[in-house]
């Protein structure tokens, strides 16, 4: 017997994963959450069917999440995560001591009690005492919030299901505006490759670049995700991650990584032809 | 508790049977079963090729209904607790129409508040039937017409004592309630008809706790638009009667103008509709409400905007208000709600039911989800501090008395010539003059043109209202009555 998991990337590809064995099958108020242990990942857990993290690979995703914007600004002290049931990007925000608060704000609850007894690898900082969970809508958080946050970072889902209201206009402009006058935002941004993807990276960059003056996009190699190729959106009132960046300041935190590095985070920026057009026929 | 087995559908159930006969089509439609159109098909789906069917024996005939539309129609009734139901499928308008035209004859009087649908006016000069209206209360502050009040409707019955029925719009747009019963108890003694145009008040019959329906209150008749809260199909609505007036004399005037070619697309949906509701009815608009409800406490957190609610309730011109409204005041930030209206669609992909000169409105019904609501509320959020400005120098009515100079049928057909509408003033219109939605006339044919009239369309057509009802596509020009 066979046992495989298959993720349609698009109406006519298809992603499969060999599957060891399913550890959990479930349906919150809002999708549907699976976990599956394999060979070749490790654990790894999807939401209505579409790959979240695996073991083996949710190192990278985390690592650019985190350090590309702390890299940037290493004073940041007060961070609002929105999405990142999984717990890997506050894994990695509890590294810098220098963080004072972290409030995670996720709409599922469920997503996180499962990661926490299943996936420990990226749930394993939830209990930090700087860590502060809200089970809501990250829309409706970030509403009420002005002047707050030196970091944002949007690590939600795919801009349908819960994660519909993370791709919007009144989201960013929220997010803006929660955000202090030197503040970061970061944002999952979807791959550029696949059209329809790329219309969602290619909708919050647009919407991103509304609020906030200096807006920049940056990408990385995820094997688990559609195409591979993904992008983040970093956007801020204030700082350059490319002329900001204090490469000595990083470098001496000695947080180690395997994937970030500060070369990385220059030559991150850096993207390929048909990316930089999608992006500039976004803004038009 | 309902009396007949509401987990039917006849009409649903003998579509299904028709589909599994595998019948083969030599009557029209001529796209049969969607094979001569692919396009459409595609776009549509098979399935719903597949039942866009005529008439025949075992689907009934909408005109003289025998057998499953007949059982369907009972259902209906039963459901709605009215002693007969109609399936329309021309608009909740041609339901309004008949209503009027069942009652009315040439030259008799209803009497009516003013700012009821353009159908209602169409069905007066249809059928010739000379308006009285009502004054409706006004909301000064939020500059909304309300519903009616007591002793408006004594006053209209007194002084015009041969008046056949009286025509209430219950609720109105905004969710304001009159007192339907005592009206109705009133125009009864008078021998008077009620008739009612609940276009926005399906769910008043299924939800809790809701205001009182038209066929509870002893209305003779009403006009129930299923499918704006109820989840039936575009065009699709109910007409319902009580057993003072004869079945059969309601159907022949339905069909002097409702189509022979009844839409089965409608008609399942209409049946299908209904079941579902009666069966769950409470449940759906229960959600429906709490999601209103807190969308309302939200907004008014924003500041600025007042989303209001049963604290207008006086017991008067706002007997009781509908909760599932989400009707919102946009002045004090600056922006006419037909502007909020605008930006909500062209920069958030937000669309409401509709913006006029100072509020805004959103349906909540059978498929709404908070998460959609969360975007709406943290939109007007944004619009609200990206927008905001002085309110000086804003309407602040939406509603001006008319004054009636001739019966709309006269008006209409009287010889018309075309003046501009800037010059207009003192003539008496030929037309109408309305924003839609909510297709409430501004004017309506026979009424004077005023100055400020022609103010009021200036400042509705300077904010971006839609406006419609003239022969005049560009509303530059309008028709008026050679006197």
């Amino acid at each position: 017997m066979e046992l495989w998991y298959t993720e349609q990337h698009t109406d006519d590809v298809r992603f499969s994963i060999k599957v060891d064995k399913p550890l959990y099958t479930g349906q919150s108020e809002f999708q549907r959450i699976d976990v599956f242990i394999s060979k070749e990942f490790g654990t790894f857990f999807t939401l209505d069917g579409l790959m979240m993290v695996t073991e083996k690979d949710e190192f990278i995703y985390h690592d650019m999440i985190v350090h590309v914007p702390m890299a940037t600004n290493p004073n940041i002290k007060n961070v609002l995560v929105i999405g990142a049931g999984d717990g890997g990007t506050v894994r990695e925000l509890t590294r810098y001591s220098t963080i004072e608060n972290i409030d995670m704000v996720e709409i599922d609850k469920l997503v996180v009690d499962v990661c926490r007894e299943y996936l420990p690898q990226t749930a394993c900082k939830l209990d930090d005492p700087r860590v502060h969970l809200y089970f809501e809508d990250g829309l409706k958080f970030v509403r009420s919030k002005a002047a707050a946050y030196d970091l944002i970072i949007v690590d939600s889902t795919d801009p349908f299901g819960p994660g519909e209201g993370l791709f919007t206009k009144e989201f960013y402009g929220n997010c803006s505006k929660a955000l202090k006058e030197d503040g970061i935002l970061v944002n999952q941004h979807e791959s550029p490759y696949y059209k329809e993807y790329a219309r969602s990276m290619q909708r919050a960059h647009k919407r991103i670049k509304e609020f906030f003056p200096v807006c920049r996009v940056y990408q990385a190699h995820i094997p688990t995700y559609p195409s591979g190729h993904w992008l983040f959106g970093f956007a801020s009132k204030t700082y350059d991650p490319l002329t900001d960046i204090d490469e000595q300041a990083w470098n001496s935190l000695e947080i180690k990584t395997k994937y970030y590095n500060t070369e990385i985070h220059k030559g991150c920026f850096a993207l390929p032809n048909y990316v930089k057009e999608l992006l500039v026929s976004a803004e038009e | 508790m309902h009396l007949l087995d509401q987990g039917k559908a006849p009409i649903y159930e003998a579509l299904l049977k028709y589909k599994s006969m595998r019948v083969v089509p030599f009557d029209v439609p001529g796209h049969k079963q969607g094979r001569g159109n692919p396009e459409l098909t595609e776009f549509l789906g098979e399935k719903c090729l597949s039942v866009d069917v005529n008439s025949m024996k075992p689907l009934d005939n909408l005109a003289h209904p025998v057998s499953v539309i007949k059982e369907a129609e009972e259902l209906a009734a039963d459901a709605f607790g009215a002693d007969h139901a109609f399936f329309m499928v021309n608009g909740t308008t041609s339901a309004v129409q008949a209503m009027i035209m069942s009652v009315c004859k040439q030259g008799e009087k209803i009497i009516m508040p003013r700012n009821v649908h353009r159908s209602a006016i169409n069905a007066l000069i249809i059928s010739g039937a000379i308006p009285v209206y009502v004054n409706p209360g006004v909301n000064n502050m939020l500059g909304i017409p309300l519903g009616m009040s007591m002793d408006e409707v004594k006053r209209a019955i007194n002084e015009n004592p041969d008046a056949k029925a009286i025509f209430i719009n219950n609720p109105t747009y905004y969710g304001i309630c009159s007192d339907l019963r005592a009206i109705t108890e009133l125009a009864h003694r008078h021998n008077m008809y009620v008739l009612v145009d609940e276009a926005h008040g399906t769910h008043f019959y299924f939800g809790a706790d809701m205001p009182v329906s038209a066929m509870a209150a002893g209305a003779d008749m009403s006009a129930v638009s299923m499918h704006k809260t109820g989840g039936s199909l575009t065009q699709s609505s109910f007409l319902l009667k009580n057993a003072r007036l004869s079945t059969g004399h309601v159907r022949q005037t339905i069909n002097l103008t409702q189509t022979t070619s009844g839409s089965y697309l409608l008609l399942s949906s209409l049946d299908i509709s209904r079941r579902n509701l009666a069966l769950d009815g409470k449940n759906i608009f229960g959600k429906a409400t709490s999601l209103a409800n807190y969308a309302r406490e939200e907004i008014n957190k924003i500041g600025g905007y007042y989303a209001f609610s049963t604290e207008l309730i006086n017991g008067n011109s706002v007997f009781d208000f509908d909760q599932t409204k989400l009707s919102i005041h946009t002045r004090e930030i600056g922006l006419a709600g037909i502007e909020v209206y605008d930006i909500l669609r062209d920069d958030y992909g937000i669309q409401i039911e509709f913006g006029d000169i100072g509020n805004i409105l959103a349906i909540i019904s059978v498929g709404d989800r908070a998460l959609a609501l969360e975007r709406l509320v943290s939109s007007l959020s944004e619009i609200k501090r990206l927008y905001m400005k002085d309110k000086t120098g804003m309407l602040d009515h939406e509603y001006i008395n008319p004054e009636v100079v001739m019966a709309p049928q006269q008006a209409f057909y009287s010889e018309q010539r075309s003046v501009a509408i800037k010059d207009s003033t003192g003539y008496i219109s030929g037309e109408f003059v309305m924003a839609y939605p909510p297709g409430i006339p501004i004017l309506a044919p026979g009424e004077r043109i005023t100055e400020e009239i022609i103010d009021y369309i200036a400042y509705a057509k300077s904010k971006g209202c839609f406006l419609t009802g003239t022969e005049d596509m560009d509303i530059k020009n309008i028709r008026v009555v050679e006197v």
